[in-house]
């Protein structure tokens, strides 16, 4: 699948328009943090002609693994989290209406009027909210809480359940060269580790760890990272990008990534103080093969590596993200050109992989 | 002891970046020493001594990283905006020195048109002297330690990163005035203890001990019109009861005062009600480590001037000589 010539090691992979397919359709697809089966169901189907062992944990992680060629090989975890922020349905007010939570980081003022998707079943549902005509300008001015709001999918919902969950409905859209939906955080992830595994190289051993409850704590990843024990622990996510000038026109110093400058190597996280022989290492790479990067600003927030790095003895561990617009809201948005550059680093990443990286202490 | 001190506290060891603070500990420690490793995550940890009867493995811990800044944005005219590593308030940041780990120094300062409410830590930003971002010298993600130099006041000594360069003192000191014990001691020279108890917590597993002492400092309650609580500097090693991380193992608490009784020294109990050590972590790894923490009676922590009184260290230094000479009973 992989345009690629075997006998130049410096020609680089390109992501072929299936995988754009996949991401749309794991866009599309339901998995809020706790209730991941569907996502694993695409995964499963997607994998399991390549990986040599497929296994789905007590947590629910869905662990391949792809030999290497040589039995001591390096062993290699790659992580990306399955599950997406959303809403769980925790009282029936009346027929049709709903009260609900959030579940995983959500801003309550990009709820209002937001379409979404209830349910088992899917059944389509609405956010209410009250029309301009009726509100006064103060109304107006107050945020309005999750606890003040409601999901109506409209008389006759039998099917729904208090502990159901929900999600918005947003379908995945290309727009010129960037890509827009829901829960693009994580699947771009999920797309990309799945694009890895079926282009493993033979001379590690890859463990690719679609992880559960990242958006709740990071919860899967820790049991996964405990379990398999890796040499080195990469991980694969999307990350704000907050790249627009700021409303009152003073420089944005904030802006975390930008769309347009490549896949984002972490420094810094809540969580994670990153491996600096890591960090190096992939930026060695991106110079050497002429593939754009970008470091991720400092600052709060995390990923599976958090839990990861910690593990055990502790695991060298780097994460690597696409920068994404709007993340955590209804719609949010990446460019195409930062997914490729990302799938080349981390193709390049699992060539090199070395114990030599550890040869001079952290 | 004090010019060991004064070399600790002025090598730079930013959470992270641990490497060359770990060097200077690594040379003075390295000839009391059984055994050293390096982990994964930079800790350094030295065995002493094998278990004998009646004896137990018993992990000592000390952090060697300090606060500090990191790189987080480089502006169009050079100005390098920060994020912070660890608990750095940003009142003590108005006209501080720091130096990045590639050697280049800079004032930090914050965007303000007056100097007339605390800034946010968004608003600090480095001026290292550069004037556009093409010829700035630094880089997102690189880390700086803050520049202020020992000062020795008799007693009194003063720097910064006394947090917790103090506690790696007193286990140097210890490592080398410690004879013959029952005991399998593991000195662990952690990292990253200020962003989150990391190192302790990956090196107390792969140590798997049977008790778990921390070294650090405490906030001292005895300048004027400060939060209320218990140590004040020059009366002794406080024994903690509590912190935000850790209810000390009270056969620990036990174990400490026997020792101090042993020894004739003085000491304080000590409780606080936030922060934590890297006892917190080590309690709560595997199936559980009864864990508790030595500290010293520091002011003015997390400022580039911090205060502690030599005799608490030596004092401390005695303490865990005879706890860890003597077999411990939990």
């Amino acid at each position: 699948m992989i345009k690629e010539e075997k006998s130049t090691i410096d020609s680089l992979p390109v992501l072929p328009e299936s995988s754009v397919q996949l991401l749309e359709e794991l866009s599309n697809a339901v998995g809020v943090s706790g209730n991941e089966n569907e996502i694993r169901s695409i995964i499963r189907r997607e994998v399991s002609s390549v990986a040599d062992n497929l296994t789905t944990d007590t947590i629910g992680n869905l662990i391949a693994v792809k030999h290497a060629k040589n039995d001591h090989a390096l062993r290699v975890m790659v992580a990306a989290h399955m599950d997406e922020v959303g809403f769980m349905i925790v009282d029936k007010e009346s027929d049709g209406i709903f009260k609900f939570q959030v579940v995983g980081g959500i801003d309550e003022r990009a709820l209002a009027g937001k379409a979404v998707q209830v349910g088992k079943k899917h059944a389509p549902g609405v956010i209410g909210a009250c029309p301009v005509h009726l509100s006064t300008p103060a109304e107006r001015e107050v945020i309005l809480k999750t606890e003040n709001l409601r999901i109506d999918t409209g008389p006759g919902s039998k099917d729904i359940e208090i502990g159901d969950y929900a999600t918005f409905s947003t379908k995945f859209k290309r727009m010129g060269g960037s890509f827009c939906g829901k829960a693009i955080d994580n699947r771009i992830g999920v797309a990309t580790l799945i694009e890895l595994l079926k282009n493993a190289p033979d001379s590690i051993e890859l463990i690719a760890a679609f992880t559960v409850q990242e958006e709740v704590g990071l919860r899967g990843a820790e049991v996964a990272a405990y379990n398999i024990n890796p040499d080195f622990a990469f991980v694969i996510d999307c990350t704000p990008a907050n790249d627009q000038p700021a409303w009152d026109h003073s420089e944005n110093t904030l802006y975390r990534t930008k769309l347009g400058q490549g896949p984002a190597i972490y420094t810094n996280d809540s969580r994670t103080l990153y491996d600096h022989r890591l960090i190096r290492y992939l930026s060695d790479l991106g110079d050497r093969y002429g593939i754009r990067y970008q470091y991720r600003q400092p600052a709060s927030g995390g990923t599976d590596a958090g839990a990861i790095h910690t593990s055990r003895s502790g695991i060298p561990t780097i994460s690597l993200s696409v920068p994404g617009r709007y993340t955590h809201t209804a719609a949010s948005v990446i460019r195409k050109a930062d997914w490729e550059e990302h799938y080349r680093l981390m193709t390049v990443a699992l060539r090199h992989i070395d114990a030599d990286i550890l040869k001079e202490n952290r | 002891m004090k010019n060991l001190l004064e070399k600790l506290t002025q090598t730079p060891g930013v959470s992270g970046y641990e490497n060359e603070i770990r060097e200077v500990i690594r040379k003075e420690i390295e000839p009391f020493a059984d055994d050293i490793q390096i982990d994964v995550m930079g800790n350094l940890i030295a065995r002493k001594g094998i278990k004998k009867s009646g004896g137990k493995r018993i992990m000592i811990s000390s952090h060697m990283d300090e606060i500090g800044l990191m790189a987080s944005h480089i502006n169009d005219k050079g100005f390098v905006y920060v994020a912070t590593i660890g608990g750095v308030n940003p009142l003590t940041c108005f006209g501080a020195r720091v130096k990045f780990l590639n050697g280049t120094e800079g004032v930090v300062y914050a965007e303000t048109k007056k100097m007339d409410k605390v800034p946010t830590v968004d608003q600090l930003f480095v001026d290292v002297g550069a004037d556009s971002a093409e010829t700035c010298p630094v880089k997102v993600g690189d880390e700086a330690v803050f520049v202020r130099s020992f000062l020795d006041m008799g007693n009194r000594v003063v720097s910064k990163a006394i947090d917790d360069r103090i506690g790696c003192l007193v286990a140097i000191e210890t490592i080398k005035a410690l004879k013959d014990s029952p005991n399998e001691l593991f000195f662990v020279f952690s990292t990253q203890e200020e962003v989150g108890l990391r190192g302790a917590k990956t090196s107390a597993f792969s140590i798997n001990p049977e008790m778990g002492i921390a070294i650090d400092v405490t906030i001292a309650a005895d300048v004027p019109h400060c939060e209320p609580g218990n140590p004040a500097l020059g009366k002794g090693p406080c024994i903690k009861v509590r912190d935000g991380s850790l209810i000390a193992h009270p056969k620990v608490i036990d174990a400490m005062k026997k020792a101090a009784d042993r020894a004739g020294i003085e000491v304080q109990m000590e409780v606080l009600r936030h922060a934590g050590t890297d006892a917190g972590a080590i309690q709560l790894v595997r199936s559980g480590v009864p864990a508790g923490c030595l500290s010293i009676a520091c002011r003015y922590v997390h400022s580039p001037s911090e205060m502690v009184d030599i005799n608490d260290v030596n004092e401390s230094v005695r303490l865990l000589v005879d706890l860890l000479s003597n077999p411990v009973d939990l």
